[in-house]
């Protein structure tokens, strides 16, 4: 775990630059992290989704996988794709300062 | 009385109970928890001190790790599927209906053919349903033509003939999602099939893909590097962090969320996974997917304190797996009887889960690990048992010899010796674990 600074702030990340302390994320560290890996601008939508994980993880201790996301946040899979290429749940995850989604077993 | 005890403090307890009213135990699902759990009851408890329910929508219990052999002339569906009701001990009452719903404010399980059935406890064993039609196109045109699943009886028999018939080109495994049962077993589909295409002379003639949702062969770190290699060892392409959005069966492609496209002439899907219909009509008791939050450690859910669950159909981030659910059973067998006698519950499930890996050519790897700790190489149980994490014809033999254990000993709710709820670490090297 490393300590680095995301728009001005200071904050723990893991290996891969996910925060592991939620506490110390605000809105400009989640546009930060969006614009560093390729979402120039964070929509309505993708608040949505952000809040929704950060939300679930705050209250569960357990991030929503992107099934769980495209049933109960009100963004269907295949929306969740077009907003966070690549892996909404894990992206998602990144921005909304929660750590990264444990792969169930 | 109890008709079976295994210390002087059960005695005690059960003594305790036989003043009381007898309760009554419904069981929901009449699989591998269901079975061992109605079983393991019926010999903890006298017939004046309990009746005991289950309750399944039809009467074939499937071995289910046998389907993986089914589509390679390995095993036959006849082997693999026996009556429900005749795994069940006597003095158990089998209702085969559909579950309607469960009233947790009334104590109550709606049947669909109209019976009520009231509870003090009730177990959920209902296992999971296959959720093919969730992924655009995959029961279209081409389901069972040139897209299978052996996840199921048919499936599974299906994709035999189609094998038989397969003269190469593009074999696609492919798992939707997680969480799946037995996450091992479409890495064992793969190994298997390389296997079965060499021995029929079309192996070279054949592109084998494994495409995954997941980072890399498997979830936990040690294991996935062991099995990323067997598979790179067998030429089986490896495609990872692939989600499967779309499936065009006449087309033969398989396309991912992220637009990424694989060709197939043959597809093996495993298809998404939810919980039993009936969760969805009973309010409370199961999440978004179907599955029923449980209590990681006692089996109790927050539904209701005289609810419980195991196996497939809970939500534990362990696999949903045969062993997982027999470890269960056991924990889940003592909380009721905790329960019923106003006991606090014991919180001896560890997450303990094991698995044979069948991997080809008469060998097999077994693995074992809980909650905390994963897969690691060494012997289980201890230091002079099987290998851990290596490939080896013993596992392969113990695997075969499995089966007749689950129908002799599991099922019936006998204890099995050196195999407990808690993971044993005698024989494991603890290498560094990796922490993700």
């Amino acid at each position: 775990m490393t300590t680095t600074l995301i728009a001005d702030a200071p904050v723990d990340v893991d290996a891969e630059g996910f925060l592991t302390n939620p506490e110390q994320w605000n809105e400009r560290i989640a546009e930060a992290i969006a614009a560093d890996n390729g979402i120039p601008e964070l929509t309505d939508r993708h608040w949505l989704v952000v809040r929704f994980m950060r939300e679930r993880y705050l209250a569960t201790g357990t991030a929503p996988s992107i099934r769980s996301l495209g049933k109960e946040s009100g963004v269907s899979v295949k929306e969740l794709y077009q907003l966070f290429p690549k892996g909404p749940a894990k992206l998602a995850a990144r921005i909304g300062g929660i750590p990264k989604p444990k792969g169930c077993i | 009385m109890a008709r079976r005890s295994s210390g002087a403090r059960v005695d005690a307890r059960t003594r305790r109970l036989s003043g009381l009213n007898r309760k009554r135990i419904v069981i929901l699902g009449g699989g591998t928890g269901g079975t061992m759990t109605a079983n393991r009851l019926r010999r903890r408890f006298d017939q004046d001190e309990a009746e005991i329910h289950v309750v399944d929508r039809d009467d074939r219990h499937v071995y289910q790790p046998g389907l993986l052999f089914v589509p390679f002339g390995l095993a036959r569906l006849e082997e693999i599927v026996r009556p429900r009701g005749r795994q069940l001990l006597s003095g158990i009452a089998f209702h085969e209906s559909e579950v309607e719903s469960v009233a947790l404010d009334e104590d109550e399980v709606l049947l669909a053919d109209g019976t009520s059935l009231r509870y003090d406890v009730l177990v959920v064993a209902s296992g999971v349903r296959l959720q093919p039609e969730e992924t655009e196109g995959l029961t279209g045109a081409g389901w069972n033509e040139r897209v299978f699943t052996f996840y199921s009886p048919e499936g599974a028999e299906a994709l035999r003939v189609a094998l038989e018939r397969f003269e190469g080109g593009r074999l696609v495994v492919n798992l939707v999602d997680m969480p799946i049962k037995c996450p091992v077993a479409p890495l064992e589909f793969a190994f298997l099939a390389d296997w079965h295409l060499r021995e029929r002379g079309v192996r070279a003639r054949t592109e084998l893909v494994y495409a995954t949702p997941l980072d890399g062969a498997f979830t936990k770190p040690v294991a996935s590097e062991q099995l990323g290699g067997l598979l790179a060892e067998k030429e089986i392409d490896l495609v990872t962090e692939f989600n499967a959005g779309e499936v065009d069966g006449v087309g033969g492609k398989l396309v991912s969320y992220d637009g990424r496209e694989l060709d197939f002439d043959l597809l093996v899907t495993v298809p998404l996974h939810g919980g039993a219909d009936y969760l969805e009509r009973s309010p409370g008791l199961g999440d978004a997917l179907g599955f029923v939050p449980t209590d990681r450690a006692t089996l109790q859910t927050p539904a209701r304190p005289n609810v419980f669950a195991l196996g497939d159909a809970t939500d534990l981030p362990t696999s949903k797996a045969g062993s997982v659910t027999h470890f269960e059973a056991e924990v889940l067998t003592e909380n009721v009887a905790r329960l019923l006698s106003g006991e606090e519950l014991e919180a001896g499930y560890d997450g303990h889960a094991n698995c044979f890996i069948e991997t080809g050519f008469h060998k097999a790897l077994l693995i074992d690990f809980n909650y905390e700790v994963e897969p690691l190489p060494g012997h289980f149980p201890t230091a002079f048992g099987l290998p851990l994490l290596r490939e080896s014809r013993l596992n392969h033999l113990g695997k075969l010899a499995f089966q007749w254990v689950y129908w002799h000993a599991l099922l019936p709710g006998r204890e099995l010796p050196g195999l407990g709820p808690t993971m044993p670490t005698a024989g494991k090297r603890m290498v560094p674990v990796h922490t993700t």
